[in-house]
């Protein structure tokens, strides 16, 4: 793996350092639609070991541009989508974005699930002042005026959740996550919770990506036994887990994992058995029941197949697109750019399949956080439904600083 | 005490996936010599067949073994006869070929069958766990250990106890002479690389009930094949056997002793110490390459 990375590192340099130099050249010409479509970036990776992922939220925001244009477009003008495949690889996406923005003159790109990749395509979208729609939950303490945040930041999964699994479970938490700065971040600010609920650690550990035998972790949560296990588990890894310890009979009504990360599509593969009983905290689940979820399902299977699943992150890409279309519906046309598109989704609310939804002035986005128990047929039943809508907070584990309309603030 | 005996029995249970994956490439890499950077893809193969078979025909894992082993021994036998063969007096470019080899087979997957992970289920009958005490051992995995051992037996005998073991040694030692003597070595190197790819599509079979099976799970597994090779030397079937044990033993003592994390880099810098002061590995076969 790393012998593949390393080999794919070199070629994607060599072609991004290739492609900044002519992007210096180019800087007078921003990124702004006046021609008779409108041309959007998808920035998704369809190959390499993302792909498991980013290929369903590169699927569900295409289906949703294509939706719009079938039904009309904005202002009469057409989305155009250009797709760009970054095979899984920071560096790519730079590049990759690079292109779509300069060359390609998108006036926005919707694109990543990773926060690497997230953080690679940061500087460019700054740097051509335009505007990169992120779906995924990540952990916070980022607050740029060049990416729209769809997904949850941590206060949003765990304010009401950690309480709640106190009061059912018990106050003994065992975390387990993959060795990046996700998981961290995340345990970081549910101490702060436990804290504060009388929670404790039990045990703290990481192990590295792609990790996957757990023998040794099952044998110290046997030990342990906690009340909780709070899982920041990532994808296979987080499959291998769930696997094993269902092989090991652990009860999950005694010690159920709850997982940040855990959806749909990592439950598919462990098996409706194996899951069964366990926890997710997510503001979206396939089975919310709304109508604006079962068009989304309804569509997405007809589309892309019967045995296809939609989770936490396709949905925010998916109703990302239809923000973008908002904002675009309340512009002149003759006055597209990414700025103006930026101004003009702050405040706006919209009808997603998890519940109507709203772009903070730090340009996060206020969710519904639900949590939901997995069943056996692989689909999660919301054992517990926020009341209100929760507001983002991305430095809501740091006291002192925020993120607000003018960036971040300190003091 | 509980707590280091489940330990070891996951050290135990560890170094039976260790040696089950890493089996086929000792055959590969041990015997013919050839860096087969393909060998985790096999096990992928192995994998992606037990599902298809499960999927599509409704065997059970244990049922498919056997058609496992012969699908990607075939797969093996073909890649042998098409690409390696000639390469065999170029060493260098094996390694560039099969490496390109397990793109291919990967991408293969990812285009036929799709990048998301697939869900194998396990046996029925060996669900559950036997508890002695306070030592709980899954019944998948100590079948996981037997089979491991029992796997190992019949490729000792097959190399010591048959015509075409005897045959594989002699081309081992010296392949010209060998050729005098009548022994056709192409013939003989064919079949043996289908062996070994067909072991690591048993292996790929048999860890699907416990890991994720996507077409990049090889890429993982055969790096530890290739520690667990070249920590028991070259050829040797008892050193990869005693390998895996040390390997798995030694991520379980050390995961317990700090977390999975440290113990993987504890176990890797064990590994260049222990090569600095034996290159050969821990039981080098006394062979003239």
């Amino acid at each position: 793996m790393k012998r593949r990375k390393f080999l794919g590192g070199i070629g994607a340099v060599g072609t991004a350092s290739a492609l900044s130099a002519p992007a210096l050249l180019s800087t007078l010409s921003r990124a702004s639609a006046q021609g008779s479509d409108i041309p959007v970036g998808l920035l998704f990776s369809l190959t390499g070991s993302v792909a498991v992922v980013e290929s369903t939220l590169h699927d569900a925001a295409l289906m949703a541009i294509e939706e719009i244009n079938a039904a009309g477009g904005v202002h009469g003008r057409q989305l155009r989508p250009i797709i760009e495949d970054p095979a899984s690889d920071p560096a790519t996406y730079a590049d990759r974005s690079r292109r779509l923005m300069i060359r390609d003159k998108c006036v926005s790109v919707f694109g990543s699930y990773t926060s690497a990749s997230r953080q690679a395509v940061l500087p460019v979208t700054e740097q051509r002042k335009n505007l990169y729609w992120y779906p995924t939950l990540y952990e916070g303490r980022e607050c740029s005026r060049n990416v729209m945040y769809g997904g949850a930041v941590p206060n949003q999964q765990q304010d009401e959740l950690i309480p709640w699994a106190i009061e059912n479970f018990g106050p003994r938490f065992y975390m387990i996550g993959n060795n990046y700065v996700y998981p961290k971040e995340e345990n970081n600010y549910c101490k702060t919770l436990l804290a504060k609920h009388g929670g404790e650690v039990v045990h703290e550990e990481y192990v590295p990506l792609g990790h996957s035998d757990f023998s040794s972790v099952i044998n110290r949560i046997r030990a342990e036994e906690p009340d909780v296990i709070f899982g920041t588990v990532v994808g296979d890894s987080d499959v291998a887990f769930a696997r094993q310890y269902h092989a090991a009979e652990l009860d999950p009504a005694k010690m159920p994992t709850i997982s940040l990360t855990r959806s749909e599509v990592e439950v598919k593969a462990i098996g409706g058995e194996a899951a069964a009983g366990h926890l997710s905290s997510a503001p979206y689940f396939m089975g919310t029941q709304t109508p604006e979820n079962e068009r989304f399902v309804e569509s997405y299977k007809s589309r892309y197949g019967g045995d296809q699943v939609t989770h936490f992150v396709s949905e925010a890409a998916y109703f990302q697109v239809y923000q973008f279309k908002a904002a675009l519906e309340k512009l002149d046309p003759a006055n597209i750019t990414p700025e103006a598109i930026r101004d003009a989704a702050v405040g706006l609310t919209m009808a997603a399949p998890q519940g109507e939804v709203l772009i903070d002035e730090n340009l996060h986005t206020h969710l519904w956080p639900k949590i939901g128990q997995w069943q056996s047929n692989g689909q999660a039943e919301v054992v517990l439904q926020s009341q209100e809508r929760v507001a983002p907070l991305p430095y809501a584990a740091y006291e002192g600083q925020r993120c607000t309309g003018q960036g971040l603030v300190q003091g | 005490m509980d707590v280091i005996l489940n330990q070891l029995f996951a050290g135990l249970s560890m170094a039976s996936i260790l040696l089950i994956i890493a089996l086929g490439l000792a055959i590969i890499y041990g015997a013919m010599g050839v860096i087969n950077l393909a060998h985790g893809e096999f096990v992928m193969l192995g994998a992606y067949a037990a599902w298809a078979m499960q999927t599509h025909a409704g065997f059970s894992i244990i049922v498919a073994l056997p058609f496992v082993f012969v699908a990607v021994g075939a797969v093996g036998w073909i890649i042998e006869r098409v690409i390696v063969q000639r390469l065999y007096h170029r060493p260098l470019d094996t390694i560039l070929a099969t490496w390109g080899i397990g793109i291919v087979l990967q991408q293969l997957v990812r285009l036929s069958v799709g990048a998301e992970s697939r869900f194998v289920k396990g046996p029925e009958m060996l669900s559950g766990n036997t508890q002695i005490g306070g030592l709980f051992m899954s019944n998948y995995r100590i079948f996981l250990i037997a089979f491991s051992l029992a796997v190992l037996m019949a490729t000792w005998a097959l190399l010591t106890r048959t015509e075409f073991g005897m045959k594989l040694r002699a081309v081992i030692q010296n392949r010209q002479i060998s050729e005098c003597y009548g022994i056709e070595a192409k013939h003989v190197y064919s079949i043996t690389f289908a062996y070994g790819a067909g072991l690591a599509g048993i292996a790929g079979a048999l860890i699907t009930p416990l890991f994720s099976t996507v077409p990049t799970m090889g890429t993982g597994l055969v790096v530890d094949a290739f520690l667990v090779v070249i920590v028991g030397g070259l050829g040797s079937l008892i050193g990869t056997a005693a390998a895996s044990a040390l390997i798995g033993e030694a991520t379980a003592l050390f995961s317990l002793l700090m977390n999975d994390t440290l113990g993987r880099i504890a176990v890797l810098a064990g590994i260049i110490v222990l090569i600095r002061f034996r290159p050969r590995g821990l039981f080098p076969s006394n062979t003239g390459r």
